[in-house]
């Protein structure tokens, strides 16, 4: 479903990656590796469209993803590295607001049990200025909770800063996209066990 | 968990722009400070005879919303480039253009319309009888979504730019002279009992053009920016 | 300029081309000049009401006029560069961009030396010359954007997108300052409001035109080489260029 084709990126006067090609079928993971600063937030990026490739392409569904954008977005959860959310707003806030630009409704019910889940459900009043680098991580990732009707996950870092608790429960929403026919694909410094396969790109500097 | 259309979408841009700006009463506060001093800094400049002060008025008010504009520009989208939300909007499955449309509307609420409801008080300083400063609240409220909107563009194009301030003044402010003219000129004309129409048509008529193409030009500009 | 473009549009193909052309271009500009002036400060008539200070209009009008025509080129070039994606577009449009500036500077400043004699005053804020300040704001903000980005491709699609801003807002701007001079002063000063036109001076005004012209190209081709060498200047072409013996 997802489909690189020949991808050259230049950043600066580096080139970063030249003529990279891999593509997705509905299920699969894919695991973007390599050492800092070789490009994978680059690549994660070219994926979802918010960088023009030098050379090459990328296709979700057969469709280019930066002239058919509006339907590609409406099929795409990405979670950059920063974690995208206003100091000055809550949590619950944050979600809320995140959701609502992503195209999708919730019920405050579903707010809650999600933040729950996440372990926030104390704190979820608080403005993120307050809230350690795990909290603000976890909250960010509170949106998976809600990308059932997505069927790309692209997550840069999604495992940074977490505990076991948390990295687990990350894991289990992956391996719920999966079994759903989804794709996902990140980058992770952890050595993380994955119960099935996993398809891996390994950048070089 | 249910899609949602553009309708609630774009209301969730302006209400979180709003509300963040709501918890941050003094960078909004600020900018209305700095137009009410600019605005009395030239009679003490200028001197206090009431025929010069009120010829000059219509500029002056003027000039000193171009400023305050410029100034409350630079937060309109710098905080979001910085902690990722920016990318999150132009990741939306909604059109940036009208997202951004919705940020620059939010930002005119806080930035623009108070300066619309106390210019009038200002003109009192300036001795303006009641028909000038009926024009002019009429002119502000034509002029300064102008300034929002054609103020976005240039807000876009010096993102996370070195000394974006000053770049943002240098290339905004040539844009701003039509407005400017027409504003001041609408004044001015209300001044001397002659019509104004022809004036506020003419900042009517750039209100739709901005209306219709600064919002694409600012989404262009962002996706430039992140790229 | 833009015959048979695609062949051209690779930067190493272009910096071939527009070193042959570049001298080309000078010279005739060179002549051209040479001929503009005669006739401009020697063959035309002096003029009944401003004597012979009215000359300079010589070398203000084509400058205003190249100052105007080149931001249009500018940002035709950007509008290709942004439609098309390709390099040199906004190679070419950053080459232009200086040159502009310089004829605006130079419309000004003569503009001025014209208004002394004739008006009393180093300024008069007529239509035209205020047009002409507003477009030089335009040209130092497109290359100070370009300036102040770091990233080249980032710069050169951000000061594109200006430029057509700037463009939408020329004509926008000129009719305001219009409608602002004549409210302001009334249609009796105006600096272009040139002494009706005998043809010789018409003709003289028409061969600096062409020759403020050429130099543009000349001038805009030498800088567009340099910015190329130093844009590709990790490619193989470039070093061996620059290895070669001159």
């Amino acid at each position: 479903m997802l489909e690189a084709l020949g991808l050259d990126c230049i950043r600066g006067q580096r080139r970063l990656f030249r003529d990279l090609s891999f593509d997705l079928a509905p299920g699969q993971m894919l695991w973007v590796l390599g050492p800092n600063g070789s490009g994978k937030t680059t690549l994660l990026r070219l994926l979802c469209g918010l960088l023009r490739p030098d050379g090459g392409g990328v296709r979700w569904k057969g469709k280019d993803v930066r002239r058919f954008s509006e339907t590609f977005h409406e099929d795409l959860l990405y979670l950059g590295h920063a974690p995208a959310g206003k100091e000055d707003l809550s949590s619950r806030e944050n979600l809320c607001f995140g959701l609502a630009q992503m195209g999708i409704g919730v019920a405050s019910h579903e707010v809650d049990s999600a933040l729950e889940e996440f372990g926030l459900a104390d704190l979820e009043t608080i403005p993120a200025r307050a809230l350690s680098q795990g909290q603000r991580r976890r909250a960010a990732l509170t949106r998976l909770a809600f990308g059932a009707d997505r069927p790309l996950w692209i997550l840069d870092e999604p495992f940074t800063a977490l505990d076991t608790q948390a990295v687990e429960l990350v894991r289990v929403h992956l391996a719920r996209q999966q079994t759903r026919g989804g794709c996902v694909v990140f980058t992770s410094h952890q050595d993380i066990e994955f119960p099935g396969a996993v398809k891996q790109v390994q950048l070089v500097q | 968990m249910t899609a949602i259309g553009l309708a609630p979408v774009f209301a969730a841009v302006v209400r979180r722009d709003l509300t963040l700006a709501l918890r941050r009463r003094s960078d909004v506060l600020t900018t209305l400070f700095f137009f009410v001093i600019v605005v009395s800094l030239f009679p003490l400049g200028v001197g206090t005879q009431s025929n010069i002060l009120r010829s000059i008025a219509p500029g002056v008010v003027w000039v000193a919303a171009l400023l305050a504009s410029m100034l409350a520009l630079v937060r309109l989208f710098a905080s979001d480039f910085d902690d990722g939300t920016l990318e999150q909007l132009t990741l939306s499955p909604q059109p940036l253009v009208l997202l951004v449309a919705g940020k620059v509307l939010a930002h005119w609420l806080v930035s623009g319309l108070p300066l619309v409801l106390i210019a009038p008080l200002l003109g009192l300083q300036f001795d303006l009888p009641a028909a000038a400063l009926r024009t002019m609240t009429v002119a502000l409220l034509l002029g300064t979504p102008c300034l929002s909107l054609i103020g976005a563009v240039g807000a876009a194009l010096t993102l996370g730019v070195r000394g974006a301030g000053g770049l943002l003044a240098l290339l905004v402010l040539p844009l701003y002279i039509p407005v400017l003219i027409f504003g001041a000129g609408a004044v001015s004309a209300a001044l001397d009992g002659m019509s104004v129409n022809g004036q506020l048509s003419v900042l009517g008529a750039l209100l739709l053009i901005a209306l219709a193409l600064a919002p694409w030009a600012a989404a262009t500009a962002l996706r430039i920016a992140l790229e | 300029m833009s015959l048979n473009l695609w062949r051209y549009a690779s930067p190493q193909t272009f910096y071939r081309f527009a070193g042959t052309l570049a001298p080309w271009f000078l010279g005739l500009a060179a002549a051209l000049t040479a001929a503009g002036l005669y006739i401009g400060f020697f063959v035309a008539p002096t003029d009944f009401q401003q004597g012979q200070a009215y000359r300079i209009i010589f070398i203000h009008v084509p400058a205003a006029w190249m100052s105007m025509f080149i931001y249009v080129v500018m940002a035709f070039w950007c509008a290709v560069g942004l439609a098309l994606n390709t390099r040199l577009s906004f190679m070419m449009a950053l080459a232009l961009a200086p040159t502009g500036a310089m004829f605006t500077f130079v419309a000004l400043w003569t503009g001025a030396l014209w208004g002394k004699p004739t008006w009393g005053t180093w300024w008069v804020w007529d239509a035209r010359l205020t047009s002409e300040l507003i477009l030089l704001f335009l040209y130092i903000g497109f290359l100070s954007l370009h300036a102040a980005i770091d990233d080249v491709r980032r710069a050169d699609r951000a000061a594109a997108l200006l430029a057509l801003v700037g463009a939408v807002n020329v004509p926008i701007i000129y009719f305001s300052v219009q409608w602002w001079s004549t409210l302001h002063q009334g249609a009796s000063v105006s600096l272009t409001r040139a002494p009706s036109m005998a043809a010789t001076m018409l003709v003289g005004m028409l061969l600096m035109s062409l020759a403020a012209w050429m130099y543009a190209i000349g001038v805009s081709f030498l800088r567009l080489r340099s910015i190329v060498l130093e844009r590709e200047s990790g490619a193989d072409w470039v070093r061996e260029l620059l290895r070669a013996p001159a």
